[in-house]
């Protein structure tokens, strides 16, 4: 093969675009450029709508910033030798300290093939327990109060299409005209009533706006549910035939009365009332939750909260109803299925469950108590990286955790005392660029896998274009460490594949039912699949929910503060989000020229009179500190978020110094979301 | 360590779970005078009003106290402490040995001492609620005695039922000690529009068969007579037993009275001079309590009050220091009477230290919080009481939208860009799109892109 691109003239090929969990279909034409179309044929687009992140895509491919030789303390070295010294360390490293000394960090954008092989290389090759990923920062609250509710979690448990049927859909923290743009074509018709601190694009196409403070989305859910019931909305023959749990649910409610809670969230109560009636009056309705109330030290109950509503409003398993959560990123989905999650295994099955281990030695050839138990939740394992105990060697995959992670100098700091980094990625990401070794890895478009998007539905990526001379896929490499370590992993995908669906057969994710021609003959196949002859599950809860019982069940949860308020110190509320031309922590957005026109910066969002009374003009650069740590960018004034609360996107480095790695007890969730800040102008 | 609580009403049963939640080994005896499961008294009014069922309003379910290890003796009150000994008494003679005793006993209604005061009924627990509901069925015309926060809810409750309802006040204005002379007036001719008549200024004289005689020998007809005339702290048992009792029992910043084993909370309790009628107050005392008991270091400083009404058609919030005048403070106000609208920001030092909302407004939440966090007042006060009232004017209309404006936010397409697109031959969204990419995204501007190429066609005459 020559240097440089080498593209089959005048193709086209059917893939999916590289971002987002919506998954947008769109046809890569390779000629003598790379061109990018929009499909029709794909559900969660076919209108052919496509955000400018889909549109300049083709980017990605031909950026002159990607990584085409592996790196070695920042120089170029042969893939053999960075091999070889990567294995020779981890041999070291693990007999030095012990299997657990050597830890991986994966990613929810990796498709399900790595994932899972991700899973089996940490449990079967390297022998560790110390395994997570940055979807622990995604979707872990949404899915833990899912599991709980209804004994599964597939995001949303009905195709995205259902939703323009609805009369009414309540987001509660989600910015999807941001997010995810083609999504909102789906709410064309229904109603939207939005909850989110700050009025953001979402929210001005609503046609309800419910605004509580920072940290407050669980009493306001409260609230909502008290209102339910205080008005006999609640759907009482569904509760009784379909649910269990609701009496103590409902007991619980006494203590969060409507007018209680406005003090709380800033919501008044006649708005509550507005959302509840509007959403018990409606025929057909959704409740829908994003990152905005799952990041959070209470984002299990808070998600639990809004599926507690649903519930009482006998949404969930009702055609043209349902709660759901709006999973972020790529492969967000599958990625928290297959194994690279610390307490799993593939088919989404618990690793403490001897019935699970069992299965899974089994496909793997090895014995079930050989498979280490469960390991640290990603910021754990990021916080103990290099400390007594802690593990020496981290090996990071489609992952920037650098700039993703909260109290992020607090990781620096950790990562530093690693004796061995490794990341695999397309370019220098900020986490790279502190490696002792770094791979270059291929991506989208120059691979081939499925990914899973946010409706459950499992898609098929085919490899469309070349990838530059000296790169190689992540399961390449996963497999060439693997056979330094004495163990043989396949590379192919699709043997991968094969290997996953034996792996998933029976468990709550089952895929074995599921092939690449089945995937690529219709627009994708929906999980739960169990075998070749099953047409997939678009809607899982129809008859029965997930649980031992069938029913769904409601959990009693209340109410508390964020783990940091505003004092004088600090006197103000930091929330964090998306802007619509960049993803995730930005190493492959802020590389891609339109991109950076549109959205060259960071800034910090604050409200005009917040803004006068802090002497602080459009544009002026102001210093935002917290206890963690402090960032500068520029003002942006703006009436859209509250006067308490200043806003910062976080797809730069900085944000995160700022934010607050309190957990969740359950999820163990970091609280992105809010955290008390002073701010200053910068002089 | 054994922990006693006397009262198990909102105060107590809070102090219960708090202390639970914090330790699971303590042991809990809890004795209530009533002998149901506590219940929430603000829903009371709701309970009134017919909006929520009596079991609508229970705080703890009986099967909380099993799975929480927790002794509730209800229907058995305490009627002495021996400090001495450490332990309570109650009305049947059992003895109770504690280490920590948390007396939340609350309070007891006022009953004027009128002839025939009898025939009325109070209201103050969930009985009263259902004796005045039973009353209420038969009745043609009710009186409510007592024109503050309770009396008003529990006036437009029963109004709200059909009932014809006369509230009588002995002030010259309703909530006078929640709100100015104009609120109290606009939040009468309120309630007079949902069913109520108002009787300010005057004050019974006695109860009759056939309804209550105003002083002056007036009478105000009605068949249910229900009392809201305010109440008073129960606080015989701690002055029985030698402490400190002004108004209420007094107790320190940890909530303890003189006896350091004793501590007391909620409308029982004397803090810095003040008592408190309100739940919030008693729920921050009750988790403080309970996190000194449980060995922590909370402390309580005193609490804001913020009064909401519950009340359908009727939206009232009044907070702080509501009836400062111009001398000592800034006063902000909005008055508009024929819409049942009054709101007033009371402004010291560039705090927010009371104000009055009435009437539906988005303003509520954020003044709420202003006051409760003591924030600084941003200096337009007019965005403040009337939100949105500030917000940038959008440009509707193509012709005023500047070539800079965004008008595709899914891929980044401005105005400019979409006129250089129609001067490039573009003449619908269609072309647009093909060029520029816009409206491809969530599809909203569609209809802004479709407005440009109109007006521009227009422009030059140009039909399509």
């Amino acid at each position: 093969m020559t240097a440089g691109r080498t593209h089959k003239t005048d193709k086209t090929h059917k893939t999916h675009c590289p971002y987002c969990a919506l998954q947008c279909g769109m046809e890569i034409g390779t000629g003598r450029e790379i061109r990018i179309t929009p499909r029709t044929d794909v559900p969660a687009n076919a209108s052919g709508a496509l955000c400018q992140k889909g549109w300049t895509a083709a980017e990605l491919l031909t950026n002159g910033s990607r990584l085409t030789t592996p790196l070695l303390h920042g120089e170029p070295v042969a893939w053999e030798a960075a091999l070889d010294h990567v294995a020779a360390r981890l041999s070291e490293i693990r007999a030095e300290h012990g299997p657990d000394a050597v830890a991986v960090f994966g990613g929810g954008g990796l498709t399900n093939e790595k994932a899972y092989t991700l899973g089996k290389f940490a449990r079967v090759a390297l022998g560790t327990s110390q395994i997570d990923y940055n979807g622990r920062f995604c979707m872990s609250s949404a899915a833990a109060a899912s599991i709980r509710a209804f004994g599964m979690d597939r995001g949303l448990p009905f195709p995205v299409t259902d939703l323009a049927g609805a009369d009414v859909v309540l987001l509660a923290g989600a910015n999807v005209a941001e997010t995810m743009p083609p999504f909102v074509r789906h709410l064309e018709g229904p109603r939207a009533i939005v909850v989110d601190p700050r009025r953001t694009p979402t929210a001005r196409r609503a046609w309800l706006h419910l605004q509580p403070a920072p940290g407050t989305d669980l009493a306001l859910a409260l609230g909502l549910l008290h209102l339910v019931v205080a008005e006999g909305l609640v759907d009482e023959a569904y509760v009784a035939g379909r649910t269990s749990g609701f009496e103590e649910v409902r007991t619980s409610l006494a203590s969060w009365w409507p007018e209680r809670v406005e003090r709380i969230t800033g919501v008044p109560v006649y708005r509550m009332r507005q959302a509840v009636r509007a959403l018990a009056a409606a025929g057909r309705a959704y409740v829908l939750t994003g990152r905005g109330v799952e990041q959070h030290a209470k984002g299990t109950d808070t998600v639990t909260a809004f599926v507690n509503l649903a519930l009482a409003l006998g949404l969930p398993g009702r055609h043209g109803s349902g709660y759901g959560c709006l999973t972020g990123q790529g492969n967000g989905q599958g990625g928290r299925e297959h194994g690279q999650k610390a307490d799993q295994l593939p088919g989404y099955r618990r690793i403490d469950d001897p019935a699970a281990r069992a299965h899974v030695a089994g496909v793997w050839g090895v014995a079930p108590e050989s498979l280490p138990g469960p390991g640290r939740s990603a910021y754990e394992l990021l916080d103990a990286l290099g400390t007594p105990g802690g593990p020496r060697a981290l090996l990071v995959f489609g992952s920037n955790p650098l700039v993703s992670a909260p109290a992020s100098e607090r990781v620096a700091g950790r990562l530093a005392g690693l004796d061995l980094l490794v990341v695999c990625d397309v370019v220098l990401s900020e986490t790279a660029a502190r490696a002792d070794v770094v791979f270059p890895v291929t991506q989208w478009a120059e691979e081939t896998g499925t990914m899973t998007n946010l409706e459950g539905r499992v898609l098929l990526r085919r490899r469309a274009v070349e990838p530059p001379d000296g790169v190689r896929s992540d399961l390449e490499v996963i497999a060439e460490l693997a056979a330094r370590l004495g163990h043989r992993f396949p590379s192919r995908p699709r043997e991968v594949f094969d290997e996953l669906r034996r792996a998933s057969a029976g468990g709550a994710a089952d895929y074995s039912g599921i092939t690449y021609e089945r995937v690529e003959a219709g627009p994708g196949v929906f999980w739960p699949c169990p075998e070749p002859g099953h047409p997939g599950t678009p809607r899982p809860f129809l008859d029965r929910f997930a649980t031992p019982d069938g029913r769904a069940r409601f959990v009693p949860v209340g109410h508390r503060p964020p783990a940091e308020e505003p004092d004088e110190d600090y006197p103000l509320h930091l929330t964090t989000g998306r802007v619509l031309a960049h993803y995730q922590s930005g190493a492959q957005t802020r590389r891609i020229a339109p991109l950076v026109r549109a959205a060259p910066e960071p800034f910090v969002e604050l409200h005009p009179d917040l803004a006068e009374r802090l002497g602080i003009r459009p544009g002026d650069v102001v210093r935002v500190s917290s206890r963690r740590g402090e960032d500068r960018a520029p003002a942006r004034i703006s009436d859209a978020v509250r006067r308490d609360t200043v806003f910062m996107p976080f797809h730069w480095e900085g944000v995160n110094r700022l934010t607050n790695p309190a957990l969740d007890p359950m999820s163990r969730m970091p609280e992105f979301k809010v955290c008390a800040v002073r701010v200053e102008r910068d002089s | 360590m054994r922990l006693v609580v006397v009262g198990n009403g909102m105060a107590g049963s809070r102090l219960v779970a708090e202390v639970r939640e914090r330790d699971p080994d303590v042991r809990i005896t809890v004795f209530g005078a009533e002998a149901c499961a506590p219940y929430n008294r603000v829903l009371l009014s709701n309970v009134l009003a017919g909006t929520s069922r009596p079991e609508q309003v229970r705080l703890l379910d009986p099967s909380w106290y099993r799975a929480h290890r927790v002794e509730a003796v209800l229907g058995s009150p305490v009627v002495s402490i021996d400090r001495d000994a450490g332990h309570v008494v109650t009305g049947d003679g059992r003895r109770e040995p504690y280490d920590v005793l948390v007396l939340a006993t609350g309070s007891e209604p006022v009953v004027p001492p009128v002839p025939g005061v009898e025939r009325a009924i109070p209201f103050r627990t969930l009985d009263d609620c259902e004796r005045i509901l039973r009353a209420a069925e038969g009745a043609r015309r009710a009186v409510v005695v007592g024109g503050g926060l309770l009396g008003v809810e529990a006036a437009r409750g029963l109004a709200g039922r059909g009932l014809p309802v006369t509230l009588l006040h002995l002030a010259g204005h309703l909530m006078e000690r929640q709100l100015d002379v104009e609120a109290g007036l606009v939040l009468g001719e309120t309630l007079a529009g949902l069913g109520v008549e108002i009787r300010t200024g005057v004050s019974a004289e006695a109860v009759l068969e056939d309804g209550v005689r105003l002083t002056g020998g007036e009478p105000a007809e009605a068949d249910l007579v229900v009392l809201a005339c305010g109440v008073r702290p129960l606080t015989g048992l701690a002055a029985e037993a030698g402490l400190e009792v002004r108004r209420g029992v007094v107790v320190d910043d940890e909530l303890r009275t003189d006896d350091p084993s004793i501590f007391a909370i909620g409308e029982c309790a004397e803090h810095d001079g003040t008592v408190y009628g309100l739940v919030a107050p008693a729920w921050e005392q009750a988790a403080v309590a309970a996190d000194v008991i449980t060995g922590g270091k909370a402390l309580y400083r005193g609490s804001r009050l913020v009064t909401r009404l519950k009340a359908r058609s009727v939206e009232l919030a009044a907070m702080g220091e509501t009836q400062l005048t111009e001398e000592d403070a800034e006063v902000v106000r909005f008055s508009h009477r024929a819409r049942g609208t009054y709101r007033k920001l009371v402004i010291r030092d560039g705090r927010l230290v009371g104000a009055i909302l009435l009437g539906e407004s988005d303003a509520v939440g954020t003044l709420t919080q202003l006051f409760d966090r003591g924030g600084p007042v941003p200096g337009d006060r007019a965005g403040l009481l009337f939100p949105g009232l500030s917000a940038a004017p959008v440009a509707g209309s193509p012709v005023l939208m500047p070539d800079a404006a965004t008008v595709c936010r899914c891929n980044d397409v401005t105005k400019g860009q979409i006129r250089a697109c129609w001067e490039a031959g573009a003449r619908d969204v269609a072309g647009v799109a093909a060029a520029t990419r816009a409206t491809t995204g969530c599809g909203t501007c569609r209809d802004a892109v479709e407005g440009i190429v109109g007006w521009l066609c227009e422009q030059e005459g140009i039909t399509v």
